[in-house]
């Protein structure tokens, strides 16, 4: 599937100046979100402001990498030609341990079947020649929404 | 008409921006102007926005919402060119008068590159959804279809039948694109998987096609020879963008706009003798039963079993078909919905008028169960 994924010719991210930390960040491996010094909480997409309270005092700050499934798709016909030869690719929402969603490509671990409710953990992976943050579903991290 | 205008905002004028999203300057200047009003953001539920967001060529107001974490129940595209900013204060105006909504931001924002950006399209869903091979809104409803489904442990079967119900009533439409082509429960599962959950017949086909209606006022209605159908409420509400940000995967924005159409009509969604609900997938009727308080969350499945949802049976649901019956003539699909209900409250429809009809629901969404309106018409008197 890896191989797979890195020979795609497809989309990548359509970066600006706003979202660039994030981008460099997955370069070296590392997920990070923005955080609101307003209210506190953690925003992402990245965003010009926070968009429950509306300050603008943003930081960027390292996330941990978990999260939970929220949903899933298995893609047997993707909408974008370029994605065909990885046909059968899941596509998830991560509820990220620092409260935002987003959106992901699913790596299963080994052959076992993706549930909603499953732990992911970061998985950088070369799609298309760039790196993505990819998650990965780890069994031996269940319940983490229970964690502190 | 009354209003008042309770605070500004303006960005300082530069020849050139540099990396700078029409995005992040509408954020910048709504913000001076919601705390000049000495506003909180959620106090805003009423968003006027112009066309030239560069970066996000379709679904402007949901994508500027979601940006600005803004719940409108108005909202609306104003291009007029050089009178927008104008034409916006009377169209605010009027749908505070309508009781649409109570505040209003109207805003218009504009970058200016020295070298325009080789891909015009650079929302957010572009950037941090389609990289990861979710394009298009098939994926986006397998989501909210798979959490439904997992979330109250639903036999696909169940989804399967609202599909099987459009194919039903189709038959009774000749100007349908499945008319002549009836599809049982067992056919639509047997249909090739496309998202999972998302079988192919859970999707609408698209067509060519077109809609239209006139509006007028209820004197000079009375002056035309068609029985007029009225206008008795409508709610609007918009939440997100993309999927990845929606409040719920499992109810939608048509779960308060439909609520604001029942109060302003004095009605109850049991009331209804049509219920004209936008279906561009099987889950999105689903949802939309669910919301409109007709069972609670995830018993669709239980209030569909027992029922006909014919124009002869006793819960008449999407009698033209259905889009998933009809098919998608692209936004005017939606439109579909609202000209069926006018024909069966005018009680002509030919080979399947719904006896004594007398309230129909109306429902439209866009997007990802993003943007949702609702409108409940009303037979002539
Ligand atoms: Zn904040």
């Amino acid at each position: 599937m890896t191989d797979a994924l890195k020979n795609l010719t497809v989309p990548g991210p359509t970066m600006i100046a706003l979202t660039e930390p994030f981008w460099q960040a997955v370069e070296s491996g590392r997920l990070t979100v923005q955080k609101c010094n307003g209210c506190g909480h953690h925003i992402f997409y990245p965003r010009a402001l926070c968009p429950h309270c509306w300050s603008n005092d943003l930081s960027w700050v390292e996330a941990a990498g978990t999260g939970t499934l929220k949903s899933f798709s298995q893609v047997h016909r993707p909408a974008h030609p370029g994605w065909v030869p990885a046909a059968g690719y899941i596509v998830g929402l991560v509820v990220l341990t620092e409260g935002p969603t987003m959106l992901s490509l699913i790596l299963p671990h080994g052959d076992q079947a993706v549930n909603v409710g499953d732990a992911v953990r970061m998985h950088p992976t070369n799609v298309g020649g760039r790196m993505l943050p990819v998650f990965k579903t780890t069994p031996d991290m269940e319940n983490l929404e229970d964690a502190p | 008409m009354t209003a008042a205008i309770v605070g500004i905002g303006e960005l300082k004028p530069v020849r050139r921006t540099t990396g700078r999203a029409t995005l992040e300057m509408i954020a910048e200047v709504s913000r001076a102007a919601v705390f000049d009003a000495g506003l909180e953001p959620g106090q805003i539920d009423g968003l006027l926005v112009g066309p030239q967001v560069g970066e996000t060529p379709q679904h402007v107001p949901a994508t500027v919402c979601e940006y600005l974490g803004l719940h409108p129940s108005m909202s609306n595209v104003v291009d007029l060119g050089g009178a927008s900013g104008a034409g916006m204060v009377w169209r605010a105006a009027v749908a505070i008068d309508a009781g649409m909504c109570e505040t209003v931001l109207c805003v218009l924002a504009n970058n200016r590159e020295a070298v325009p950006p080789r891909s015009p399209n650079r929302n957010p869903i572009r950037e941090f959804d389609v990289p990861f091979g979710a394009s298009g809104a098939n994926i986006s409803y397998a989501l909210l279809m798979q959490a439904h489904m997992s979330r109250f442990d639903i036999p696909p079967e169940d989804y399967a039948s609202i599909a099987a119900w459009a194919q039903h009533n189709a038959q009774h439409n000749p100007d349908a694109i499945f008319y002549g082509k009836p599809a049982t429960v067992d056919d639509v599962m047997a249909s090739p998987m496309i998202a999972s959950p998302l079988h192919l017949l859970e999707i609408v086909m698209p067509v060519a096609g077109g809609c239209a209606v006139i509006v007028t006022s209820e004197a000079h209605a009375k002056r035309l020879p068609q029985t007029p159908v009225m206008l008795l409420g409508a709610g609007e509400k918009l939440t997100h963008r993309a999927v990845s940000q929606a409040p719920s995967l499992t109810s939608g924005p048509l779960k308060p706009a439909m609520a604001r159409a029942f109060h302003q009509s004095g009605s109850t969604a049991d009331e209804m003798d049509l219920l004209s609900l936008y279906d561009c997938y099987t889950i999105m009727v689903a949802t939309t039963i669910e919301d409109a308080g007709l069972c609670p969350p995830g018993a669709f499945g239980q209030w569909l079993r027992g029922r006909n949802l014919g124009f002869d049976g006793d819960t008449p649901l999407n009698t033209h078909g259905g889009q998933l019956g009809f098919g998608q003539p692209d936004l005017a699909g939606g439109m579909t919905h609202l000209v069926e209900a006018v024909r069966q409250l005018r009680s002509n429809t030919e080979g399947r008028q719904i006896r004594n009809a007398k309230r129909a629901l109306v429902t439209g969404n866009g997007a990802t169960m993003s943007e949702a309106t609702a409108l409940v018409l009303g037979a002539a008197q």
